[in-house]
């Protein structure tokens, strides 16, 4: 068996109750890329996560998503929000069901804003890629991921959802 | 720091006389999440969707798909083991399919969900850009993936496929 080196688990939760959020803290800039992987289920509704990067709470966060349900395509925008989505209502309640794969890149660069690209998937409700933007030249050295961008105590993801945060080196 | 844990498992490029399916077996249990990376192209004359069988299992998948052509963009959902769209020999000459799918948590004790996403890129006017959800209502952890062009077509030679397992720590 070969082996390559390039994903690194930075850290990774699995929810021992349900909660709305995760935070990832003390990241290290010693990556070129980051990447989110969340494979939840929650306790009722359908949502996605969205991300504060840094403690920054302000209106400096916007995206656009493509989105597919089954039977029609459609895209949405937003701007000045004050968090970026990474999936958008595709939760369910059944636990494992839905998948985010998000790409943060040159998250570490102090020169540029910073762009997230994900994936969500739920074979049940819908498939869907996001483009968001963080405008701020900061590292990215921490990371609030909450369900339904509400950052409070609801809605709530299913104890035995997975978050894993990896970094990929350039070389 | 964790270490690095991209592992490659197992790769397949097919020969010269095609190949009906590619068959990654006796996967193990020991990673957190698994990819394929795949560059396909069919002996097909048209773009056939391709098939997945998941530890011989072509039952209970089901699966939602938002793709592009190039003109207009659709939605579709299903309950079968299509993946996505390939490259045909319709297609331009030396032209493969991008694939990746993504299995999470694929020895988890829940059914698996995972993703594909993939490009049918062609020198014409129609290519296909596709993104699919799917499920496979298994709880069983997987142990192996088959992929078939569909049809009764034969994946072309140069076609590659890469399985690699991730773990989180």
């Amino acid at each position: 068996m070969a082996s390559g080196a390039t994903y690194t688990p930075i850290a990774t939760t699995t929810l021992g109750s349900a909660a709305n959020s995760v935070t990832f803290s003390s990241i290290p800039s010693t990556y070129q890329d980051l990447v989110l992987v969340i494979n939840y289920g929650q306790t009722s509704g359908a949502n996605g996560f969205s991300v504060q990067f840094n403690g920054d709470t302000g209106t400096n966060y916007s995206g656009t998503t493509i989105n597919g349900n089954g039977s029609s395509a459609s895209s949405s925008r937003y701007t000045s929000a004050n968090c970026v989505d990474i999936a958008e209502n595709l939760g369910s309640t059944t636990l494992g069901a839905s998948t985010i794969i998000a790409h943060f890149m040159n998250y570490a660069n102090t020169s540029t804003y910073k762009t997230v690209l994900s994936r969500g998937g739920n074979a049940a409700t819908v498939t869907q890629a996001l483009v968001g933007l963080w405008r701020n030249t900061s590292a990215i050295n921490q990371m609030i991921i909450s369900l339904g961008g509400a950052f409070t105590s609801t809605p709530t993801a299913l104890a035995g959802s997975t978050f894993t945060l990896y970094g990929i080196a350039s070389a | 720091m964790a270490n690095p844990t991209l592992f490659q498992l197992a790769t397949t490029t097919v020969g010269s006389g095609g190949a009906s399916s590619v068959t990654f077996s006796s996967i193990p249990a020991t990673y957190t999440d698994l990819v394929v990376k795949a560059s396909i192209r069919t002996d097909s004359a048209s773009n056939l969707t391709g098939l997945i069988t998941l530890n011989g299992s072509s039952s209970s998948f089901s699966f939602r798909q938002l793709e592009g052509n190039g003109a207009s963009v659709a939605s579709y959902n299903g309950t079968t083991n299509a993946t996505n769209t390939e490259n045909g020999t319709g297609t331009t000459a030396s032209t493969f399919s991008s694939f990746e799918f993504y299995f999470p948590n694929y020895t988890s004790a829940n059914n698996k969900s995972f993703s594909i996403d993939s490009v049918t890129e062609n020198n014409a006017t129609t290519a296909y850009a596709d993104l699919t959800a799917n499920l496979w209502s298994n709880t069983a952890a997987i142990t192996s993936i088959a992929l078939a062009p569909g049809s009764t077509a034969n994946f072309a030679q140069y076609s590659t496929f890469y399985l690699y397992g991730i773990k989180n720590s």
